[in-house]
């Protein structure tokens, strides 16, 4: 009797730390769920936004246009593209720095590192701003740069050929110190004994990047092209701040197509399109637990 | 957990001076000019005139001193009640979002109540969930509610953050029962319980949740873009982006200053507290 009323206390007490929580989780988040997987089978207009219950059932018409959309396949392409350059160029260059701050020979290790992520911590907005103009073709700081070695730097943004490059020289820029300092903390947990046992057999700094650090690192390397490969799908706001998708749609991305829809009133489509790009990213962090479990 | 660095070590130890530290040195320190020079530069060119921004070749330091971007900045734009608005989001967010994330922390870690396997089921299902699936829904969600053009809207969808949720309770698990059973015997209620002696023991989790958080809302884009369209209510990077991206001739000295003023608060703040973040980062892979 007393540790069941006990227990009720303790399960009343327990609501009341848990309800401000719950309550705000499934308004913001579990009711717009459950509502895109609502609206991407409806086709629901910007007109309807009042009365979302009194629109019709299309089925799968919105994901049969999707997929059939030219302007989409070009979207696909370009996320594609970007993910697929920017993520292992990302990854590289973040291991290349976190080992080099990992080998003890750095003389400022913490201002190294401090530096290295002070760009993840600034606003998309204002990197975009600087951005522009160091990518600025008659008066920005690269194409001036190259101007001094006698290249003549392309007028990035503008052009299509170059302007995705533009925005994966960008991302990369922005996110190579998330991924160092998590490279860094997974360099940190192998036994520094390992390097001088390998040391003693005369095993040089390359052989041991490849027998020690990466097989040991590979979890750790696994987590980070997710973590990355997940952001870079979603890649949305460079394109929006830098080239509006553009030119000729060059830089549309996934992302920023379902924005672009969403402006158009066409919410359906849009909702279906985040379908498709939600099922993307789940399948990236499928195949990682994959590659974990046949790890082990 | 091994510290990210010991730097006691790190000032007592010599530098050496080896051709090959030599030479890594020098590739990190390229890597750092590459990674912080167009940040400096930004800072360095909001001090300049606009014709000097515009010169070919560029200037490295300023050859003319001005501070005149960042007062017709502030006098022409409206900044200071976008830099307000940035705050008061950012704060309100901050510390909703950490006290609610601790709380249910607490009694997804510590408490025995009926639907607890539920509600964290739940929570770590949308772990997952990128911004950009439920934005349209969210948005069509926050109008029916007449919360359009509110300072509700930038805020109430950010105070229950699955991610808050799942790193309080991690931390919380860790918290001794015989130091709440203690506090329980002691007389406390489950309230005091919580303020009293499990808030205090988690201080670093809430810092480095705190510092997170608040850098999310200060840089966050997507949403407030969509969430108000009245300008009185525009955070500082939604008024950048519209300046910039907008029809009217763009004067870069105006844009430079702007994105100076969104972007130098959180280096400070970041510079102050960078162990925390970096550390936070380190342990829980949280951006």
């Amino acid at each position: 009797m007393v540790a069941s009323a006990r227990r009720r206390r303790t399960g009343l007490a327990a609501w009341g730390f848990a309800l401000p929580f719950t309550v705000l989780f499934a308004v913001f988040m579990l009711v717009p769920v459950a509502s895109s997987l609502y609206m991407a089978f409806t086709d629901m207009q910007g007109a309807d936004l009042r009365t979302p219950w009194a629109v019709n059932f299309v089925g799968l018409d919105n994901f049969v246009e999707v997929l059939g959309d030219p302007k989409f396949h070009q979207a696909a392409g370009n996320t594609l593209y970007f993910v697929g350059v920017a993520m292992p160029l990302t990854l590289a260059i973040a291991l290349l720095l976190a080992v080099l701050l990992n080998s003890g020979l750095a003389w400022f290790r913490s201002v190294f590192r401090v530096g290295f992520y002070a760009p993840v911590v600034t606003s998309i907005v204002a990197v975009a701003v600087v951005w522009r103009f160091l990518l600025q073709p008659d008066f920005g700081l690269v194409n001036s740069t190259l101007d001094v070695i006698g290249i003549e730097g392309p007028r990035w943004l503008t052009d299509e050929v170059w302007a995705m490059p533009s925005l994966i020289m960008m991302a990369t820029w922005r996110n190579v110190g998330y991924t160092m300092v998590i490279l860094l903390a997974g360099l940190q947990g192998i036994p520094r004994d390992l390097y001088e046992a390998s040391a003693i057999d005369g095993a040089g700094a390359v052989r041991q990047f490849r027998s020690i650090t990466v097989p040991l690192l590979r979890p750790t390397l696994l987590f980070c092209a997710v973590i990355t490969g997940i952001g870079y799908l979603q890649f949305f706001e460079e394109p929006f701040v830098m080239t509006q998708g553009g030119p000729l749609g060059a830089t549309n991305s996934v992302a920023y197509e379902i924005f672009n829809q969403f402006g158009f009133g066409n919410y359906g489509l849009s909702a279906a399109m985040s379908y498709v790009l939600f099922i993307a990213i789940v399948i990236l962090s499928y195949l990682q637990f994959r590659l974990l479990r046949t790890e082990k | 957990m091994t510290t990210t660095d010991a730097p006691l070590a790190e000032t007592h130890r010599r530098r050496r001076f080896t051709p090959r530290s030599i030479l890594l040195n020098v590739a990190l320190l390229i890597g750092l000019a590459a990674s912080i020079g167009p940040l400096l530069w930004m800072v360095v060119s909001s001090v300049k005139p606009e014709g000097e921004i515009r010169q070919f070749p560029p200037t490295l330091l300023p050859e003319q001193f001005t501070w005149s971007n960042y007062t017709d900045l502030f006098a022409s734009l409206n900044f200071p009640r976008y830099f307000v608005n940035s705050v008061v989001v950012a704060l309100l967010v901050t510390v909703g979002s950490v006290l609610f994330s601790a709380m249910v922390g607490y009694a997804l870690a510590k408490l025995d109540f009926p639907g607890r396997r539920a509600l964290f089921a739940l929570v770590m299902g949308t772990l997952m969930v990128p911004g950009m699936v439920t934005f349209v829904p969210l948005f069509v969600l926050v109008a029916n509610l007449d919360l359009i053009n509110t300072y509700a809207a930038l805020i109430l969808p950010f105070l229950a953050a699955p991610f808050g949720v799942f790193l309080m309770r991690q931390f919380m698990l860790d918290i001794p029962d015989e130091l709440l059973d203690a506090a329980r015997v002691d007389g406390a209620g489950e309230f005091r319980t919580f303020f009293a002696v499990v808030l205090p023991q988690t201080r670093p989790a809430l810092a480095t949740l705190g510092i997170l958080t608040f850098l999310g809302s200060w840089n966050n884009f997507l949403w407030p873009l969509v969430a108000v369209q009245n300008a009185d209510l525009y955070t500082l990077p939604v008024a950048l982006a519209l300046y910039s991206t907008g029809q009217n001739t763009v004067q870069y000295g105006l844009l430079v200053a702007g994105a100076t003023v969104i972007v130098l608060p959180i280096l400070i703040v970041f510079l102050v507290l960078q162990r925390h973040i970096v550390q936070g980062i380190a342990t829980t892979g949280l951006k």
